[in-house]
């Protein structure tokens, strides 16, 4: 089956992103397709670029990033929701006239729409809610 | 009540919910459980709702649980500076966002009644609620 990821909780605060982390991987040793993870409302804090937790601890951030890389996996991250929050790449921090930016590849910041398509292209779109 | 009575009530009840189920099809159904002004879980599912609509997709919405209050005339801005959502809930009519759906059970608990929102909604039982997840291809829960 085809599925997508909705993830709405923020890293570290909430189990949400480790629960959909280890959901993701699950799905993929199935054999299952993972087409995108969508990060909105505080899920968008799992795409800071800057996030140093412990060495003891998973590393979430790391943990998408992989998944991008084994499997193709994609990265969106609503621009609303990560802008109010601030989490912008270099295109948008350069726009606003901020020095730093908090986002790079593979998270691509995205609009709505793409959450939609998202969930009418997948078999299932499953929610991971703070 | 009568044997019969019964029988009359339930099949009236299957008949109105047949009814209700036919005008809840649509592509996205967005369920919002949360009020106005504790997070924003309210404002982001209308976001995706208006989204979807502008984009040509049928929306529904269904307010459960507290995100019924959402409905409550006058949610405004309030002191705290957090946008209110009833200037997006007044647009939903421009959108063609029209099917509003809210949980019966939570209107009584909350002791609200239809007349009390800002907005014509239809109320639904917990029947109607699995009928509506099974009639839109996509449901989205915030």
């Amino acid at each position: 089956m085809r599925y997508g990821i909705l993830l709405l909780g923020a890293p570290y605060s909430r189990q949400a992103s480790h629960s959909a982390l280890r959901f993701a991987r699950a799905l993929v040793a199935k054999g299952h397709i993972l087409d995108s993870v969508f990060f909105y409302h505080d899920g968008v804090y799992n795409a800071a670029r800057l996030a140093a937790p412990p060495q003891d601890e998973p590393h979430l951030m790391d943990g998408w990033k992989a998944l991008h890389d084994e499997h193709g996996v994609k990265l969106d991250v609503c621009i609303a929701a990560a802008l109010r929050r601030g989490l912008l790449n270099e295109t948008e921090a350069s726009r606003h006239g901020k020095e730093g930016y908090s986002i790079e590849a593979p998270f691509a910041l995205t609009g709505l729409g793409q959450l939609v398509d998202l969930g009418l292209r997948c078999d299932r779109l499953i929610t991971f809610a703070p | 009540m009568s044997k019969r009575g019964f029988a009359k009530e339930a099949e009236e009840e299957v008949r109105a919910m047949n009814d209700t189920q036919t005008d809840l099809q649509g592509d996205l159904l967005v369920i919002l459980r949360h009020g106005p002004h504790g997070s924003s879980l309210l404002r982001e599912g209308l976001d995706m709702a208006l989204v979807a609509a502008a984009f040509g997709r049928r929306v529904s919405l269904l307010f459960m649980g507290t995100g019924c209050t959402a409905l409550v005339s006058g949610q405004g801005q309030g002191p705290l500076g957090q946008k209110g959502t009833q200037a997006t809930l007044n647009m939903l009519e421009m959108y063609d966002i029209e099917t509003l759906l809210v949980e019966s059970e939570a209107m009584h608990a909350l002791g609200l009644k239809a007349c009390d929102l800002s907005l014509p909604v239809i109320e639904v039982s917990p029947a109607q609620i699995q009928a509506a997840m099974t009639t839109h291809r996509l449901v989205a829960t915030f």
